[in-house]
């Protein structure tokens, strides 16, 4: 292995610190201070700190990838008998990328706020937030323990919770917000108990020691309800359900499209590029616990292609431009889990890497729409939409290539990406490989599909939003949004090419350099014609998929309606996104408010609280309507009882 | 000389004038009155016994309790007049603020 390569260090580096805590620093100033001294110069102080933790990534990137990776505890957390646990940091090729990735893209997306939230009432609480979301994600990807990183895990849903319901006053954010959070604790819950069967089968939390004691449960088995579960399976089911409500996977993934009533910018850093990859990156730093269990890599690859194939179908249904791109990202996960469940854990973290900047140009680049529609009721219908080429040209640029990124077309980064999870999964030695690469390759089409709906939609034919504007254009957005936007459309074309595969001409240097510590997929005889044919495939079905695209929204505008009315039942299954709100309204929320409202409210509350409460008042008052009798305020009367007390005092001392 | 018992004697007579006094007046003026009774039967029961077991302690109580007598007298005075000014009234029954 080339692991014994990298030079561990494992005393304090202030840079390492550093990273993660100069957003800390400047989230917490901002929050206090925002209000009353920056106002509209908040944005200040966290765009300094995030452009410096930017700079120590860069510098960290360099050094490991000189050979020198870093290793310590801050300070013990947790001492308690067996139990350590420590406030540690790990920077090693897979946290050094993810924190590249995030303070890089953080960085952009605050500058792209300025402009987008300019002149909101809640200015500083935005950023003082945003930046706290960065610092969360960067302690969850650079922790060494698993303890820290279900800190960040949950800092970062917080984060999440805080900034959905950023503009709390309106019912339908304030309530995605708690769905987010709710839906979260779900997979939470599953998440905490596998960190203590972790702890209760390996007796430690660190990276290192677990991956050092793995084989030792590799043979065990623990009976439940009478079946023999394989150890490693429940301690990997149990992470995973964390993963599924964090990265947003059938059955949990109800909460990533209504998230989207935050604001745009925290749709495309934390329900896009960061913070939903979280399951992908704990699934693939704990790679070789999943890799011990057969039913665990099948799990993380099926319902990684469920969710793919489910979101693509629902996608082409939506209207709200941003619940489109979200229920693409939903169907890039699945990918990612795709390629984590046929062993190919490198290449998932190399599409969620390339994923992470098409996907925030995507949402940036609806977010620039959205901020020059903003007068209309509803700015993310893309009905109102239309013509925008014209007035938007360099949002339209910058969306065009990050749809065509994103529909796996030659030469961006998305191609790169998918064709290398389509290939690993085409010749893993998984059998469920080839259903996995079947499964990608349809859904590769229609990604392209529907990712160009929503670009032609918005960019041609004639603007459709006159009177919602009342005969307004719409204008480009101010510079500070749209050079973000340039600078994230080369990381969408270029991101890709740090891992061309060698077949390419490239040296796929980007999975090299990950798969030192994410090893290297066992793959079976990989056939050079056949890694071609694939490739052409893949490609052929993004050209489909947008050509599908042209000939229905641009070409003949009346194919639009023709599925909807001839297959009105699947048509209408889709659009209600195969009734899983509905399902779960009826099977968990109904039932649950109907044990709150009678159960708990009517008969706990009512007969046993209320009763005691309002029993325990009743019965001093009855004492008292006896006792009031003698408070007569006349002061003979006192005097009365002063001697009946002497007498029975003294009658009780002199007689005993 | 006269002996020892009278002075009981002459002490629970004044404290059972006293003691009816405070039980039976309604005059605010007299309830302290009475109660200044009852502190004199006191005190005449202890000078009485400090004379008889020829004990100074029981004076020095004496000496106590007529200057505590005489401040209580004066607060209490004070009250009443008070009470006078305030609402007009002197008997005890018609002040009965803290009726339950």
């Amino acid at each position: 292995m080339s692991e014994a390569s990298f030079q561990v260090i494992n005393t304090f580096d202030l840079r390492v610190f550093l990273v993660p805590f100069l957003p800390f620093f400047a989230s917490i100033i901002t929050l206090i201070f925002g209000k009353k001294y920056f106002r509209e110069k908040s944005h200040i102080l966290p765009v300094i700190s995030l452009f410096l933790s930017f700079s120590l990534s860069i510098s960290l990137l360099f050094d490991v990838l000189n050979g020198k990776t870093y290793n310590f505890d801050l300070y013990s957390w947790i001492v308690a008998g067996s139990l350590k646990v420590g406030l540690g940091f790990l920077v090693d090729p897979l946290s050094v990328m993810m924190i590249c990735m995030v303070t890089s893209l953080s960085f952009l997306i605050h500058v792209y706020s300025i402009g987008y939230m300019g002149g909101d009432p809640g200015y500083y609480r935005f950023f003082s937030y945003i930046s706290l979301f960065t610092f969360s994600m960067l302690m969850l990807v650079l922790s060494n323990n698993l303890v820290q990183l279900y800190l960040g895990w949950e800092a970062v849903g917080l984060c999440s919770y805080f900034l959905i319901g950023f503009w709390y006053e309106k019912k339908s954010a304030s309530d995605a917000a708690k769905k987010a959070f709710i839906v979260n604790r779900v997979g939470d819950f599953g998440f905490a108990l596998g960190i203590f069967a972790m702890f209760y089968y390996l007796g430690t939390l660190y990276y290192n020691e677990i991956f050092a004691k793995l084989p030792l449960i590799a043979e065990s088995y623990i009976s439940i309800g009478g079946y023999e579960i394989h150890v490693p399976f429940l301690i990997a089911f149990l992470l995973f359900c964390g993963a599924m409500g964090k990265s947003a996977q059938v059955p949990l993934h109800v909460w990533l499209p209504d998230a989207m009533e935050g604001p745009t910018p925290v749709s495309a850093l934390i329900h896009a590029a960061t913070m939903v990859t979280a399951g992908v990156f704990m699934v693939s730093r704990l790679h070789a616990l999943f890799e011990m269990s057969y039913h665990a890599m099948a799990m993380v690859a099926f319902i990684g292609a469920i969710t793919c194939f489910m979101a693509a179908t629902i996608a082409p249904t939506q209207f709200d431009i941003k619940r489109v791109i979200a229920y693409s990202t939903l169907s890039q996960l699945g990918y990612m889990f795709m390629a984590c469940g046929v062993g190919a854990f490198a290449v998932g973290m190399f599409h969620l890497f390339t994923h992470a900047y098409f996907k925030a140009l995507l949402f940036l680049g609806a977010g620039s729409i959205i901020h020059a529609l903003h007068h209309a009721q509803d700015p993310n219908d893309i009905r109102i939409m239309g013509g925008l080429r014209r007035y938007m040209p360099i949002t339209f640029w910058t969306f065009l290539i990050a749809s065509l990124s994103i529909s796996g077309i030659p030469g961006l980064a998305g191609f790169f990406s998918k064709d290398e999870i389509l290939a690993y999964a085409y010749f893993s030695k998984y059998p469920w490989g080839k259903i996995i690469w079947l499964i990608g390759l349809v859904v590769a089409s229609m990604t392209a599909f529907y990712t160009f709906r929503i670009f032609f939609k918005a960019f041609f034919g004639e603007f459709r939003g006159k009177e919602v504007l009342h005969g307004h254009t719409p204008h480009e957005s101010p510079k500070v949004m749209t050079i973000p936007l340039i600078i994230i459309s080369i990381g969408a074309i270029f991101s890709g090419w740090l891992g061309i595969p060698e077949i390419l001409g490239g040296g796929a240097h980007f999975q090299r350099f990950l798969e030192s510590v994410l090893g290297h997929p066992e793959l079976l005889h990989v056939d050079h014609t056949m890694e071609y044919l694939l490739m052409a495939l893949s490609v052929l079905a993004g050209l489909l998929g947008i050509f599908l695209a042209y000939l229905v929204y641009v070409k003949t505008p009346s194919l639009e309606t023709a599925f909807s009315s001839r297959f009105k039942r699947i048509y209408t299954f889709l659009y209600r996104k195969w009734y899983f709100d509905e399902l779960y309204d009826l099977v968990i929320v109904r039932p649950t408010l109907f044990l709150a409202r009678t159960v708990v409210n009517l008969i706990l509350d009512t007969f046993v609280i209320d009763q005691t409460v309002n029993g325990s008042a009743k019965t001093a008052e009855a004492f008292s309507s006896f006792f009031r009798r003698f408070h007569t305020g006349i002061v003979n009367y006192y005097n009365w009882f002063i001697l009946l007390g002497l007498v029975i005092y003294l009658l009780l001392v002199y007689l005993k | 000389m006269v002996p020892f018992e009278y002075y009981v004697i002459l002490s629970l007579l004044l404290f059972v004038i006293g003691l009816a006094g405070a039980l039976f007046r309604r005059n605010l003026i007299i309830l302290l009155a009475s109660l200044e009774i009852i502190m004199n039967a006191l005190i005449v029961l202890f000078a009485a016994i400090s004379y008889h077991t020829k004990d100074i302690s029981g004076y020095l109580i004496v000496f106590f309790l007529i200057g505590m007598a005489a401040a209580e007298a004066g607060v209490g005075l004070t009250l009443a007049v008070l009470i006078y000014k305030k609402l007009k009234k002197v008997y005890v029954d018609e002040i009965n603020f803290f009726r339950g």
